[in-house]
């Protein structure tokens, strides 16, 4: 199956930070998830992704297509983490301006839309809530039907009965096999339930990129006590980390270390511990 | 079709997915030629990922409970009384391990153990 985007050796340097050799796919008919603490390297990714920021090297192709194609835009949708429309137009504005730049618009289901998540047509985009906002650039990113959806932490300020409706909402966009979502989130409730992959970012670098249901049944966190701790094979652990009381390590297979080191906690790992223990842990492999 | 999830349980979703339609297909509450959501549609419904049910549904081909015909969905197998019975039958052989663990830790021996089935046979 062909991918929707292909990221292959992305390199990007600034003062101070760099994405090193990012390479992650999100197949065609997935939701993938990216996550990372801020500062990892998300946005920069998909800025790099739009080609709002030019790459110093490497390959990122979207449905099929260098990502430098303008005609490839007309196909994506694309939400950030704010409102973007000037706080003087009104949801029927943002149409007028959009519908000229996509071809492909579609004023019945942005209506509906609008009507759904009760967005006022004709009111002052300044006069919106944030969580309003948040919607209103969401379904004005979808009613192109785009092929692609591009999010960068768009749920992320919304409270949790609206980040349900748009799951919905993104489960809906999904029934059709062609069409992908990439989304980043720090809230990683909402990439466990709804995706399909999971990208780790850390420090600019892809940690992994894993099919959620491997994540969640098989990693695991063992702990112990430090002396204990210092007995174990290194190779058992992908991190550890230590509290005052005890030691934890993230392992890649719960059940075979259950069964290794038979008088050890291990407990299940949800995506929230795996991007913790990358985020303040110390790895066993050296970098 | 009835699908009650539990995040609860420890047991991962594909897994209860597949074993609730199982469940279902033997009891008689799913017939043979009977069409299944499809699977982005049951994603949706139970608000997890497709790739979830995908596993579930791949779990439930293997194993002859469904058949999946691309373009058209997914249907209840025709012949899966055979697989039924099979299932059942590998469901006691389980159980009578069992039996025959604790007859051979506690020096119950195979006559004793047969004895007892036989009476729960009469029944």
């Amino acid at each position: 199956m062909e991918d929707s985007i292909l990221v292959q050796g992305l390199c990007k340097k600034f003062d101070g930070f760099a994405l090193k050799d990012v390479s992650f796919r999100v197949p065609q008919g997935r939701i993938v998830g990216f996550i990372g603490e801020n500062g990892a390297g998300k946005s920069t990714t998909i800025r790099l992704i739009l080609n709002q920021l030019k790459k110093d090297s490497g390959q990122i192709r979207l449905l099929g297509q260098d990502h430098t194609q303008p005609e490839v835009r007309a196909e994506i949708g694309v939400a950030f983490d704010s409102c973007n429309f000037h706080e003087v137009f009104t949801a029927l504005d943002v149409e007028r301006m959009l519908s000229s730049l996509y071809p492909h618009w579609d004023k019945t289901l942005y209506r509906q839309y609008l009507r759904r998540f009760s967005i006022p047509e004709k009111q002052k985009i300044g006069s919106f809530s944030k969580g309003m906002k948040m919607k209103l650039s969401i379904v004005s990113a979808m009613a192109h039907r785009p092929k692609l959806l591009i999010l960068d932490e768009s749920t992320t300020g919304l409270d949790p009965v609206v980040r349900d409706e748009i799951l919905d909402l993104f489960l809906e966009f999904i029934q059709e096999e062609d069409r992908s979502i990439f989304f980043s989130s720090h809230i990683t409730s909402d990439i466990e339930k709804i995706a399909d992959y999971v990208v780790l970012i850390h420090q600019g670098r892809i940690v992994f990129d894993e099919e959620k249901d491997n994540l969640l049944y098989r990693y695991g966190i063992l702990k112990c006590g430090k002396e204990r701790f210092s007995a174990l094979d290194v190779k058992d652990y992908l991190v550890h980390r230590s509290t005052k009381v005890c030691e934890e390590c993230l392992v890649r297979d719960k059940e075979a270390i259950g069964r290794k080191y038979r008088e050890l906690v291990v407990d299940n790992a949800g995506l929230e511990d795996i991007m913790l223990f990358y985020a303040k842990g110390e790895s066993s492999w050296a970098d | 079709m009835e699908i009650i999830i539990s995040n609860s349980s420890g047991k991962p979703i594909y897994e209860q997915i597949a074993s609730q339609i199982k469940c279902q297909i033997m009891e008689g509450k799913l017939s043979p030629g009977e069409s299944l959501p499809s699977m982005r549609g049951l994603a949706k419904d139970l608000h997890i990922s497709v790739i979830t049910v995908q596993r579930a549904y791949e779990d439930l081909t293997r194993d002859g409970f469904i058949e999946t015909v691309s373009g058209k969905g997914s249907f209840v197998s025709g012949q899966n009384q055979e697989f039924i019975r099979e299932e059942r039958l590998r469901a006691a052989e389980e159980l009578l391990q069992k039996v025959a663990e604790i007859g051979r830790a506690n020096g119950i021996g195979y006559p004793q153990m047969a004895e007892i089935l036989r009476l729960f046979y009469e029944d």
